[in-house]
């Protein structure tokens, strides 16, 4: 099909053309062209099908506002459903294709809804599918889903990039018309740093689809001009392709650069888009307006759409929708558009107005006081039904209608912060209310100021105006002449005349009979008409039907449109894709890793690692030959303790705490004393909530009279930092104490097992013996001259030692680690060996650090000292958290050594029915023993210590096991303790 | 939002941590005070629509903790001052 609807003039580039399909069939169009007004060019009006009806549909505008004309783009990975034709930029090649029909548009067996309409109407799912429950998820759902019209996803990755941006200026101006362009154009000649932004890809708003002039040439010239002086300006950024979608706090906006949707592939390094965030001191908005239709019987053809859509067609893009055009009006805005056509050579049928008197138009037939009744053409306009001022009907052929029912100023982001729009009747319009985002105003329509001089005027003062509060001085250059014309719109929101459906909101299929019913039921407030009606739903938000159903419901309830209110706009504008959302987070750099000095080595070695936190931890080390993690991990537990063990405890938290205040500052956060500490020694450190509830744990070492170093578990490292400094900076501001974070500065392994001392020894300078470093002994040492730490504790329960080095040497010293511990058959063991060692030893960590257990739950009640204030102190001490029959640490093992327990499983006694009133409490954490030969387990039981030697039985409701247990004492390996002093 | 940093100038809101209400900083000598004190301390807070005196830290910062003095319906900042001197003024010391 050639391009049979082409007419002149426009802003396309006719010297070349793009070739393109919808729906498989090939067509042509030029640059400067959208996809909508490429097949309005070549003939083709029916685009989509509609939401629920399955009615045909066209577009009804030529911006992003469309409610119909959504299409699936491109094919493959790059396939994106539910874009709107009028926005979609042409590209040779493009690929597009309808959606929510079959088998074809326009064969579309779901159109069988259209005839069932009477069962469809507001609230028709709400009644009909409510019984039984259980079917909703499972059937009706899915099946109403699948009926519903949205375009399907590709199940491909994504194969384009997405970014993130950074930007600052004085003057964000939203929208390059009339309005915005004098603004940052006087902002610009002031030399603010502007920001000039227009969703559209070519700046100048209506002036590219008006025939009007501005300074005695054609607007659209005049609109290049001022942009290429603009893109002169070193101060000022001009972003096409760019919708500002969301106004936060103080200045900040969210916004959408489309950088490469115009092209079939991004070029080399570019991304697809980039979501922008702009920090502005000031900001205007010049987003313009929206028309709105006037509601009648089967106002929804494929043909019928906004008369300023029409006239844009023909005056940017030299497309004639059709061959005998009318329209129907009640402003003289819709004059226009009839002017215009008939200027460029289109047959104008007729001019519908619903107003009485004023002038006739010279050469067009006009008929005043005339309204559009009805319609036909079963997928595009043949004729529309005309009810005249002398009550007679006619028939009036035409395969294009244009309507107009007045201008909606884009108010949207100025509603972001919950400011309502305010109605004003002059313009019969909301216009942006007062509390709207600070420091942004709104001029020209957006504004309420509907002329071309309007907007000019406004542009130009309110700039000056912002750039007044930031200091610079803008000169209000001559403005350029340019029409003032009133709008004079006489509301008529829906012709009353007919019985059959006028739909007011097109993407929801909401028409004038779903108000009423809504009216009818009660719904009338303005919030629960959009919900039950789903007026103002969906990916268009209502740009074009909202105000037009506040009417509707204004008329039935007898209350002026504003009494009866508005719904507000939230962000964001006009959809944004995931992907642009996430950016650059997704895949690995969603969550990045952070790896252990030693992870390039147990790379080599093999290792399984295990996320911990951001940290991959070394889980455990297969040997050749061994099939199951638990033959590796029982290896590496029997070899610690037989001989020697190595694991890398880089992640713990370390936290340098230095001042003559250190060692009392301690004791404040701690809940044991660390002031009397001796040199050179380190201890275990319980740290509470100031609720009472145990936030942490960990050793510390006092270095130096005044220079502590304390070690968090690897998931509060950030948190008991945060805590200190609060600790330090709001609650004891005088004490003379400064703390450091060195988790990243030190790489630390522990060695531990009855040989680690030989081990060492090898390597370390120092003297380490019993004696010279006996146990609970912290200092600074070297090793082979190089400054490193050494802390002789024990997580394992066996001798055991921490060595650190600064962070770049970590791997040097697992490989000497390793090669020292060869004549000993050292192992090196993962983050499950030391699980199994520290519950073989009754050592609480993550299960039982759940953030809801005090120091007696966990048998640590004595650690807690009342000779001293600490954050906690008190509230522990508080009569519930200190019941007998409370939540106990035990050991736990089945009755039967090949019994299988887990954790999560609850006690119960033996006998008592499975139900909540028989939970005694549950089970944190489980491993299985090789040294006991059997599961054990550590659990919060109710008056536990009490209850040691009892049987119960360990119950699951998840994995469906009841399992015989005996309660024990949790120390289930060298309870006395005295491997770890050898 | 932007927190106007008293050391650093304006800085987004992203890189600070909220903790809560600024009355935290009044905590009780945990010696003298009893129970009751540090439950009233500890749960009990104003929930005003409008002026709110809140602790913000500057984690992804200079570990700052401040006390910002917000607006909680327009999210207008009024104040911002270094917790350690509001401390300070309301005679905390060691």
């Amino acid at each position: 099909m050639s391009q049979s609807n082409r007419i002149s003039g426009g802003q396309i580039d006719r010297s070349k053309t793009f070739r393109f399909t919808f729906d498989g069939m090939p067509y042509t169009g030029h640059p400067g062209d959208t996809l909508a007004s490429a097949l309005l060019a070549n003939g083709v009006r029916l685009m989509g099908r509609s939401f629920k009806y399955h009615r045909p549909r066209g577009p009804i505008s030529a911006g992003s506002e469309e409610p119909n004309a959504l299409v699936q783009l491109r094919s493959g990975a790059r396939q994106e459903p539910n874009t709107r034709a009028t926005v979609a930029e042409l590209f040779d090649g493009l690929q597009a294709s309808s959606q929510n029909a079959w088998p074809s548009l326009k064969l579309d067996a779901m159109a069988i809804n259209d005839k069932l309409n009477s069962f469809f109407t507001a609230g028709f799912y709400y009644k009909t599918f409510m019984w039984p429950a259980a079917f909703w998820e499972k059937l009706y759902e899915p099946i109403i889903r699948r009926a519903a019209g949205l375009g399907a996803l590709t199940r491909e990755e994504d194969p384009d990039e997405y970014d993130k941006g950074f930007a600052h200026c004085d003057l964000l101006v939203i929208g390059a018309g009339p309005a915005g362009l004098m603004a940052a154009l006087t902002a610009g000649r002031a030399g603010a740093r502007v920001i000039l932004a227009d969703e559209d890809f070519r700046m100048g708003g209506r002036l590219n689809a008006e025939s009007l002039e501005v300074g005695g040439r054609a607007g659209a010239e005049w609109a290049s001009a001022v942009v290429a002086e603009l893109m002169s300006m070193p101060n000022v950024r001009m972003m096409a392709r760019t919708t500002v979608v969301g106004a936060f706090d103080h200045g900040i906006y969210s916004v959408v650069e489309r950088v490469s949707d115009h092209l079939a592939v991004p070029e080399a390094g570019k991304p697809r888009q980039t979501l922008w965030r702009i920090y502005s001191k000031r900001a205007i908005l010049a987003g313009g307006a929206t028309e709105r239709p006037i509601a009648f019987e089967n106002n929804d053809r494929p043909g019928i759409m906004l008369a300023g859509a029409l006239r844009s067609y023909a005056n940017r893009w030299g497309v004639a929708v059709g061959d005998r055009v009318a329209v129907f009006t009640n402003n003289d805005d819709g004059l226009r558009t009839a002017r215009d056509l008939q200027s460029k050579g289109v047959d104008v049928a007729a001019v519908i107005d619903s107003r009485d008197g004023g002038d006739l138009l010279p050469g067009i037939r006009h008929l005043q006081g005339a309204q559009v009744i009805d319609s036909a053409g079963r997928l595009g306009l043949k004729s529309v039904t005309v009810r005249l001022a002398n009550g007679k009907t006619e028939t009036i052929a035409c395969t294009a209608l244009g309507v107009s029912g007045g201008w909606n100023p884009n108010v949207n982001i100025t509603s972001h912060h919950r400011s309502r729009p305010e109605w004003r009747e002059d313009i019969s319009a909301f216009v942006p209310g007062a509390g709207g985002p600070a420091n942004l105003t709104s001029v020209g329509a957006a504004g309420g100021a509907l002329s071309t001089h309007g907007a000019l005027a406004t542009g130009q003062a309110q700039a000056i105006a912002a750039l007044a509060d930031l200091g610079f001085t803008a000169t209000a250059d001559t403005l350029p002449q340019a029409e003032d014309a009133p709008i004079a719109v006489s509301p008529l929101w829906y012709v009353h005349e007919g019985k059959g459906r006028a739909w007011i909101d097109q993407q929801n299929d909401v028409t004038v009979k779903d108000v009423k019913l809504a009216h009818q039921e009660n719904f009338t407030s303005v919030e629960h008409l959009k919900r039950y009606t789903t007026l103002g739903m969906a990916t268009d938000q209502g740009k074009t039907g909202n105000v037009l159903g506040i009417a509707v419901m204004a008329e039935l309830t007898g209350q002026s449109i504003p009494a009866t209110g508005t719904t507000i706009y939230r962000p964001p504008y006009t959809p944004v894709a995931m992907g642009t959302l996430a950016g650059r987070s997704r895949g690995k750099e969603f969550k990045p890793f952070r790896l252990t000095p030693s992870h390039k080595w147990a790379s080599e070695q093999g290792a399984i690692f295990v996320e911990v936190g951001n940290w991959l931890r070394t889980q455990w080390v297969p040997k050749p030959g061994e099939t199951t993690w638990r033959e590796s991990v029982d290896r590496e537990v029997l070899a610690t303790r037989k001989s020697v063990g190595i694991c890398d405890v880089t992640t713990l938290g370390k936290i340098d705490i230095q001042g003559t205040d250190a060692g009392a500052f301690l004791d404040r956060v701690y809940s044991n004393t660390f002031s009397t500490l001796a040199v050179g020694k380190c201890r275990y450190g319980l740290m509470l909530r100031e609720d009472g509830m145990v936030f942490d744990d960990g050793t510390t070492a006092r270095m130096g009279d005044n220079e502590y170093v304390m070690t968090t578990t690897t998931a509060n490292a950030v948190t008991v930092f945060r805590h200190l400094e609060y600790c330090r900076q709001c609650l004891w501001p005088d004490m003379d104490v400064q703390i450091i974070s060195t988790t990243e500065a030190w790489a630390q392994y522990s060695v531990a097992g009855p040989n680690a001392r030989k081990l060492l020894q090898k390597i370390v300078d120092q003297d380490i013996s019993d004696a010279a470093f006996p146990y609970m002994g912290a200092g600074n040492i070297t090793i082979g001259g190089m400054r490193a730490r050494l802390f002789r504790i024990s997580f394992s329960g066996e001798l055991a030692y921490e060595v650190a080095v600064p962070t770049r040497y970590g791997d040097a010293l697992i490989r000497k680690l390793a090669a020292a511990g060869a004549e000993f058959d050292a192992v090196v063991y993962g983050t499950e060996a030391l699980g199994v060692m520290r519950i073989e030893k009754g050592h609480v960590a993550g299960g039982e650090l759940n953030g809801q257990s005090t120091a007696l739950n966990m048998g640590l009640g004595k650690m807690v000292s009342k000779k001293k204030d600490s954050i906690g102190m008190v509230l522990s001490q508080r009569e519930g958290m200190n019941s007998a029959d409370g939540y106990r640490l035990v050991g736990v093992k089945p009755v039967d050594p090949n019994g299988s327990i887990s954790a999560g499983s609850h006690f119960m006694e033996i006998g008592a029915p499975v139900e909540l009133a028989s939970d005694g409490g549950w089970l944190t954490s489980k491993v299985y023993s090789p040294h006991l030969g059997c599961d054990i387990a550590l659990g919060y039981l109710k008056a536990g210590d009490q209850k040691i030697g009892r049987r119960m039985r360990a119950v699951n409701f998840l994995t469906k096991t009841d399992t015989e247990i005996e309660i024990v004492s949790p120390h289930f390996f060298d309870p006395e303790g005295e491997r770890l002093r050898g | 939002m932007i927190i106007n940093h008293p050391i650093l100038g304006p800085r987004d809101a992203q890189e600070f941590v909220y903790l809560g209400d600024a009355n935290l900083i009044n905590r009780p000598d945990g010696m003298t005070a009893g129970i009751e004190a540090f439950h009233d301390y500890l749960y009990n807070r104003d929930n005003p629509a409008g002026e709110h005196r809140e602790l913000w830290y500057h984690e992804q910062g200079d570990r700052s903790w401040l006390v910002v003095t917000r607006n909680t319906v327009t999210h207008e900042i009024l104040k911002v001052e270094l917790a350690r001197d509001v401390a300070k003024a309301q005679g905390r010391s060691k």
